[in-house]
């Protein structure tokens, strides 16, 4: 009893026969080999499998992939237009976001959404906006930074600097 | 100080191309699930298959049975213990592997693994290290010949008697019980691997979620060399990780079974944990109940520590520590202070749960022995009316006195913790906050300020002492310049984070001249780099980054002899300005590291070796000894218990800083992985064996809300006996921070009697200790 699913992934249209059961997040990774959204629990704790759903960020394995149909997935492979990168992955690498990387993904997608609502989020903000994904290797710091430093660029602002503070 | 470089590694993981276990894909790959244990003690009466091998997909289910006709249904643990890969008759702890199922998708091994029928006969687990000791006890193993107790192995150092005199005439005797809970370290990627055996050529690729590659390969010719898979035929492969932190330097059941089925079957085998799996059976970390004492006299010198310890181990003794050292590093728990005299002993025994020890940001029991004295030596201060602060500095070793001998038997390296300590009460305004307290405590309102002043002992280790399975604790690296002058080097250590492509490339090009951007750095396959230890317990720069200096060096010593050559002067005559060679007096006559590297294979002096290569093997004549001072502020609500981190400050030595920003990363993130055990994180069980928090919904590891907005900074002590001065500072902050925040919420208590809590102070715990002592 496979079911028959559109799906726009990143602008493309992909038809795929799926078991009823399948995880919109194994519908990215393993059937359209799309490995940059990551699995990191199985409670919907971690947020590793963020990806945008017509534009709202939603945990992809929190639902599943014929609940997808007719509609649109961003994934961070999307993130990158006409080679440029987006401000929010441009943030992260200039302000040491990311250690492992496994959680960055997630993260990137999460604050898409966070920025789309809130351009100019404050501090307390952007920690709440991201509590749903979580970061072992950071400890959030530079996150944040990463958040407010892509939240300038696109409102058209110059970024603080991205050089380490040290007391 | 060095350079802020952005990280080389970043392009790949910011567009969702990192290369992680779970994204490898094989043709003919079948995907295995792991039949877990509900119970934490039972037999194992029976195991029907039937059933699952009918579900469409899946290929075979395996059993220790199955295992055992290979004999491949034990295994050796990092500390000469023994642990089953799967079970034949008894289940020692829940979520233990009890089958394998393997399938051709990953729905199908999981539909497989429901259907596996195990029977079992429950037995009452034995989940009190102390009642494990008690004569009454069931033998946990009696596997072990001879085995009548639970009791695994019992250490001690320093000088017991003397010890004993001085306690017995101090003026000031101060103890405290102190249980420093079971935690895990929950790296957001979980442990996994692809298992590849070729038949054909009987080579075994393994691709896989490990922290030391070359140690593993070992391991697996081990314990696989019998059927025929020596070392020559396995390649391990360690992809990018998302994160290890001691997670990832185990041998788990999981990996052996893979490699066992993909030998039976013929075919590429995945297995992913999931996250319940990882949390409930992978190694955990601490599990240590320490009785700490403490001697001084009335105005505030230490004069002796006494410290006891009951470590519980589970159900094997496989804690990842040095061979030779059973409590890991935990002898470094004389802390920061000089005094003369200490004595610690540790008994380590058997329980009904998982095996592991050290895997949390590692630290080698570290963390343990750190909490202790920075909790006595609160105790002492508390008791003896002194401001915590101006206690440690009337104690501290001082500055001149480096190297330092300690009571049990360090020496160590360098520091300077009165300046660190100044530094970061400048830097919070430790007076103002005190007066601040002052205020609030005459108003009935709870503030509190914690310090920690550590020191840490990492970079294992010198090959005299240290060795995991007798392999030495060396580390290296192997630098090939090609003709146009770009490098590529490799390592025998394995980033999960720490950002080695970066740092590395960095060391080198600060040796080298050559620019870091050309500077590609591999690892984590055992067919191409150098063998190593691999990273853990901050080793790699005190290691593996020495290496790479001392590889470069090698090599600046032939750039030499082939400018000479080229200038046709003398060796001696030449001047090294990084990236260049020139005539002492005449800067004009110069070869840069290009021109000399390119000669080296077009034109270099008869009689030498063509080629610019390097390879190094870096055995540290001593381990290194980074260390911190740290101060915390909470505010602690009355009525609810809840406690807020008002302010963080943190103040490193790690020694000469090769890459500013990635050092505070790492500060930052183990500073995070230190306010969790503090306050968050704990595996509870409950009598009959059963987790009570084994997913993620209830084990509560910290987001961005409950991290505060930390602070770092530095002072400088370079080590005088590593190649460039780095210490290593991966663990420093999870070392080093729960005891500054205990600090900071039992001072906020203290004016209600409330001289200790354990960790994780939670505010329940708080609430119930100020309803017991009145005060609410
Ligand atoms: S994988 Fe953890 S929330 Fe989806
Ligand atoms: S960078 Fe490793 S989990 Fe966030």
């Amino acid at each position: 009893m496979l079911k028959q699913i559109t799906v726009t992934v990143n602008g493309a249209q992909h038809t795929a026969e799926v078991e009823p059961r399948l995880l919109l997040v194994h519908l990215i990774r393993e059937v359209l080999n799309l490995t940059g959204t990551h699995i990191g629990c199985d409670t919907s704790s971690c947020g590793a499998c963020t990806i945008l759903l017509d534009g709202k960020s939603v945990k992809s394995c929190t639902i599943l992939a014929v609940q997808a149909n007719g509609k649109s997935v961003t994934t961070i492979e999307g993130m990158i237009q006409n080679g440029e990168l987006h401000p929010l992955q441009e943030g992260f690498k200039e302000n040491h976001a990311l250690q492992c990387g496994f959680c960055t993904p997630g993260m990137i997608m999460r604050a898409t959404e966070l920025l789309a609502n809130n351009p100019n989020p404050t501090e307390e903000e952007i920690r709440w906006g991201i509590s749903g994904n979580l970061c072992r290797c950071t400890g959030y710091n530079n996150i944040v930074k990463a958040i407010e430093y892509a939240g300038a660029k696109m409102r058209g602002e110059e970024p603080a600097s991205t050089e380490p503070q040290f007391v | 100080m060095g350079h802020s470089m952005k990280r080389k590694e970043d392009a790949r993981f910011i567009q969702g191309k990192g290369h992680y276990v779970d994204d490898i894909k094989l043709p003919g790959m079948l995907y295995m699930d792991i039949v877990r244990s509900p119970y934490a003690y039972a037999k194992i009466k029976n195991i029907d298959t039937e059933a699952a091998l009918k579900v469409p997909g899946v290929v075979a289910v395996v059993t220790g049975r199955d295992l055992e006709k290979y004999n491949l249904h034990w295994m050796p643990t990092l500390m000469s213990d023994t642990q089953m890969v799967l079970p034949t008759d008894t289940v020692m702890y829940q979520a233990q592997e009890v089958a394998a199922v393997i399938a051709t998708s990953r729905y199908a091994a999981r539909d497989g693994r429901e259907a596996v029928l195990v029977e079992y006969e429950p037995m009452k687990p034995v989940m009190d290290p102390y009642k494990s000791l008690l004569p009454n006890a069931p033998v946990l193993r009696p596997d072990k010949p001879g085995k009548t107790d639970n009791h695994i192995w019992h250490w001690e150092v320093g000088d017991k008697e003397k010890t004993e005199a001085v306690f017995a005439k101090a003026e000031v005797v101060v103890k405290q019980d102190m249980y420093i809970p079971r935690i895990h370290v929950a790296s957001i990627e979980t442990c996994g691997c692809v298992a590849d055996y070729d038949k054909v050529n009987n080579h075994l690729t393994m691709y896989m979620t490990t922290q030391a590659p070359h140690a593993i390969r070992t391991v697996i010719a081990l314990v696989a060399g019998h059927v025929g898979l020596t070392e020559e035929k396995i390649r391990v492969i360690s992809p990018d990780l998302g994160g290890g932190f001691g997670g990832k330097v185990p041998v788990y059941p999981g990996y052996v079974i893979a490699i066992a089925v993909s030998f039976l079957v013929g075919a590429p085998v995945k297995w992913i944990e999931d996250r319940s799996e990882n949390l409930q059976a992978d190694s955990f970390a601490r599990d240590y109940h320490i009785t700490a004492e403490m001697a001084g006299t009335k105005d505030g010198k230490i004069l002796a520590t006494r410290f006891k310890v009951l470590a519980d181990h589970g159900y094997t003794d496989a804690s990842a520590n040095p061979s030779k050292f059973p409590t890991g590093l935990f002898s470094i728990g004389t802390g920061s202070y000089d005094y003369g005299t200490a004595y610690m002993e540790a008994d380590a025994v058997y329980t009904n749960k998982p095996p592991g020890g050290v895997a949390y940001r590692c630290s080698f029991r570290v963390t343990e022995a750190v909490h202790a004295i920075e909790r006595i030596t609160d105790r002492f201060a508390l008791e003896v009316g002194k401001d915590p602060a101006e206690l440690r500095m009337q104690n501290f070793i001082k500055k001149e006195d480096f190297p330092w001998k300690s009571p049990t038997g360090w020496t160590y390296d360098s520091g300077d913790y009165h300046a660190g300590l100044k530094k970061a009460m400048d830097a919070i305004d430790y007076a103002g906050l005190r007066k601040e307290q002052a205020e609030k405590r005459a108003k009935g309102e709870l503030m509190g300020i914690g310090i920690s002043t550590f020191t840490e002992i990492v970079g294992a280790g010198p090959s005299k002492d240290f060795d995991i399975l007798g392999i030495k604790m060396f580390d290296s690296a192997e630098i090939r310049v090609h003709p146009t002058g770009k490098a590529i080097a490799r390592f025998g250590t394995k980033s999960q984070g720490q950002g080695h492509e970066t740092t590395y490339a960095q060391i080198i090009a600060e040796e080298l001249g050559i620019p870091a951007e050309h500077i590609q750095v591999e690892e984590g396959d055992t067919d191409t780099a150098p063998y190593g230890l691999g990273t853990y317990a901050s080793r790699s720069t005190p290691t593996a980054g020495a290496a790479a200096a001392m590889a470069a060096r090698k090599l600046r010593d032939k750039a030499r002899k082939i400018a000479a050559y080229l200038l046709e002067v003398s060796e001696a005559d030449l001047e090294w300005e990084p990236g260049k060679f020139f005539v002492k007096g005449a800067p004009e006559k110069v070869k840069t590291i290009q021109e000399i590297v390119f000669a080296a294979y077009t034109n270099h002096p008869q009689g030498m070796e063509a080629g610019f290569e390097a390879t190094h093997y870096y055995d540290p004549p001593n381990l290194t000894f980074p260390s911190g001072a740290y101060i915390c502020v909470v505010d602690v609500d009355k009525e609810t218990g809840g406690i807020n981190v008002r302010r963080f400050v943190a103040i490193d030595d790690c020694g000469h800083i090769i890459n500013p920003m990635i050092v505070q990363g790492q500060v930052h993130g183990g500073l995070t992985q230190g306010i969790a055990p503090a306050m968050y994180e704990e595996l509870i069980y409950d009598e009959a064996g059963n987790i009570l928090n084994g997913t993620l919904m209830d084990y509560l590891v910290p987001t961005a809300v409950e991290s505060p907005s930390w602070e770092t900074g530095h002072v400088v002590t370079p080590s005088p006996h590593h190649p460039i001065g780095a210490k290593g500072v991966g663990e420093s902050p999870t070392v080093g921070a729960p005891p500054a925040i205990a600090n900071a919420i039992v001072d906020a208590l203290s004016p209600y009697g409330i001289t200790h809590l354990d960790i994780p102070i939670t505010p329940f715990k708080v609430w119930k200790a100020l309803k017991e002592k009145g005060a609410i």
